[in-house]
């Protein structure tokens, strides 16, 4: 894509504030629309986007597959592990009230941490595929 | 937390431990270690099950409350014998199965995908776990989801070019099944704005007349009994059990329909009702003729089958039919019958794909022409294979002949004479089928040069999984009182509806 010059300029353009929306839509999930899959999928756009046009090597020299790999099982970690919190400070699975002193402060923990576990998964995983298909060789 | 505090959350932890084993699989990433985690995951999986299973036979069914919301706005899982009985069953092959799973997949799997399949086989039993223990329609679909997806993945991991297309065909058909009950889910939640089973139990009564409620359980009746290869919507399962690794097609065919087949039961039974079902829709109408066509031509294909596995996923399809056939019959001896041969038929199936798992690893092929001579070659293989055989056709003292007692009671009891009679005449036809391989095995002498130098008796690793199923199939052969009877409160509890 060397000569595509209005394609480069416009990605490099857009590129950063996808990443921030993605970011903006992950952490006002708990307030308004949006959430951890909405975002994942916003911010793996944006990094599929670089890859699409600098090229797939680039993209793996700023997400490496081994990471991208770990991510994706981090994310379902940490969504699970927030409930397993909760289990050992005595409430019910995924009873995200009983992780804080105040029952609300608790509930606003417990979907943040669950949607960034989402959000990372869905992201990591989108790329995952991205990389899935560029390596399969016709 | 102690001891009582770790009982009360036995249903989440059922589902939850072999959910966090998954992501820890793909993070670990050495194939030794990954196999230690996934079997020490099923093992403790099985126990909870046990836990499970003796909580609701002394306290009666209990409910639990996901994040502490309550139903119907919230999810709850809802635990009572059947579903405790099917969630046993399902551990219980998988942590049989994955002990034997490290030599098998190491021969049958590359060595850098190894993880990934450990992690889809913990997914899968997440899946399976959470439709069984679910109390919430909506959520039986997500995890319908969680376990399909996995499931196809595990499939495509066979060696040959046939896995990934048997894989293909199993999403096709598979993405149809769920979306068709999705489809019913939606329907019913339109008309009762409910999604909790046994809310929409309450609310589905008073507007059963409507043609949307008609609707609504055609799609969801469709939908899972394509998941649980009703005949003649079986075309899938061959294939599928047909390719995948040795070790997945031993996990699937003690755990995947079946789950689908408790889902069927539940949403009939429980959600809808009986009088609905069978009254209202006539469901028997359909239902008994398809199971005893399955029954009878699942069995005949499978005696023509070359292929031993795909031979015995045929007769898997004629054993689905076996156990809907008890539901069909809609009293409490049929009931009895079909939900006691899921359990009776994990055992012995999954004996003999397991079988046929440590042939495939020191023969390679496992077809019909391959067996001869082997009876010498691999005599405790042999030997496990003929016995588990047995048990499929339905000899005395072993498990599958409690079931096809119950299943000949419950047809002789409204004088369908002749369901019994077809139901004996295709043992005769399971019979035909594991004979064939017995004779191949036994008396037919070894082509020279045919057998493998390495064609000797399997490694402990994998004789002592099988073993222990042929052991319990003569074990709840004999004495039927566990597994009959924690299905006879199953039926019981299916038949007077929610308790």
């Amino acid at each position: 894509m060397e000569h595509h010059l209005v394609l480069r300029v416009a990605a490099k353009l857009l590129i950063p504030p996808i990443l921030l929306f993605a970011l903006y839509v992950q952490f006002h999930g708990d307030f308004g629309p949006g959430g951890g899959f909405q975002a994942g999928v916003i911010f793996g756009a944006g990094c599929i986007l670089y890859g699409v046009v600098f090229g797939v090597d680039n993209l793996q020299r700023v997400v490496p597959a081994g990471v991208v790999r770990v991510l994706s099982a981090a994310g379902v970690l940490l969504y699970a592990g927030v409930g397993v919190w909760s289990l050992l400070s005595g409430g019910n699975y995924l009873d995200y009230g009983v992780l804080a002193a105040d029952r609300v402060h608790g509930q606003h923990l417990g979907i943040m941490l669950v949607e960034l576990g989402v959000g990372t998964t869905v992201s990591a995983v989108m790329i995952g595929l991205f990389y899935g298909f560029t390596s399969l060789r016709p | 937390m102690s001891a009582t505090a770790v009982m009360a959350h036995l249903p989440a932890l059922a589902v939850v431990v072999p959910l966090m084993t998954a992501p820890l699989t793909v993070l670990v990433n050495r194939p030794a270690l990954v196999w230690r985690l996934a079997t020490l995951s099923c093992l403790l999986t099985f126990a909870v099950a046990v836990g499970l299973l003796a909580r609701v036979l002394e306290l009666g069914p209990f409910v639990y409350e996901i994040g502490g919301w309550a139903a119907p706005w919230g999810i709850e899982y809802r635990i009572d014998a059947f579903n405790a009985y099917v969630v046993l069953v399902v551990t219980g092959v998988s942590a049989v199965a994955m002990p034997f799973a490290r030599r098998s997949v190491e021969r049958e799997v590359e060595r850098d995908r190894a993880y990934l399949l450990y992690c889809a086989w913990m997914l899968a039993l997440t899946g399976l776990v959470g439709i069984a223990v679910t109390g919430d329609l909506f959520n039986v679909f997500v995890f319908l989801e969680i376990s399909s997806l996995a499931t196809y993945v595990l499939v495509s991991m066979g060696r040959g070019r046939a896995a990934p297309l048997a894989a293909l065909r199993y999403l096709v058909v598979g993405t149809v099944g769920a979306t068709f009950f999705l489809i019913g889910v939606g329907l019913l939640y339109e008309m009762t704005g409910s999604l909790n089973m046994a809310d929409l139990a309450a609310r589905i009564p008073p507007i059963a007349d409507s043609r949307v409620v008609h609707a609504g359980f055609v799609f969801i009746v469709l939908g899972l009994a394509l998941k649980a290869a009703l005949f003649p919507l079986h075309a899938w399962l061959p294939g599928a059990y047909g390719a995948a690794p040795s070790a997945v097609t031993a996990f699937l065919a003690g755990t995947a329909t079946k789950v689908a087949i408790y889902a069927l039961l539940r949403v009939v039974f429980t959600v809808f009702g009986a009088r609905f079902a069978f009254g209202t829709m006539a469901f028997d109408v359909l239902l008994v003729p398809l199971a005893l066509a399955g029954i009878l031509v699942a069995s005949a294909v499978a005696v023509f089958q070359q292929d031993l596995k795909r031979m015995l996923a045929y007769s898997s399809v004629a054993q689905i039919g076996y156990m809907l056939l008890g539901a069909g019959l809609v009293s409490e001896a049929g009931l009895t019958g079909g939900i006691v041969h899921m359990f009776n038929h994990a055992l012995a199936k999954t004996a003999l794909f397991l079988a046929l798992g440590c042939i495939a690893y020191r023969v390679g092929t496992v077809t019909v022409a391959s067996m001869a001579g082997l009876g010498r070659r691999m005599p405790w293989t042999m030997a496990a294979f003929v016995l588990g055989g047995l048990s499929l056709v339905g000899v005395p003292l072993t498990a599958g002949f409690v079931s096809k007692w119950y299943l000949v009671q419950a047809a002789l009891e409204r004088d369908l004479w002749w369901v019994a009679a077809i139901v004996l005449f295709a043992s005769v036809l399971a019979l035909i089928y594991t004979g064939r391989v017995a004779e191949a095995a036994y008396f037919r002498p070894a082509v020279p040069g045919g057998l493998p130098d390495r064609a000797r008796e399997a490694p402990l690793s994998m004789l002592v999984p099988v073993w222990l199923l042929v052991g319990l199939n003569f074990y709840f052969g004999i004495d039927a009182a566990l597994s009959a009877g924690v299905a006879g409160e199953a039926a019981r509890g299916l038949l007077g509806g929610v308790s």
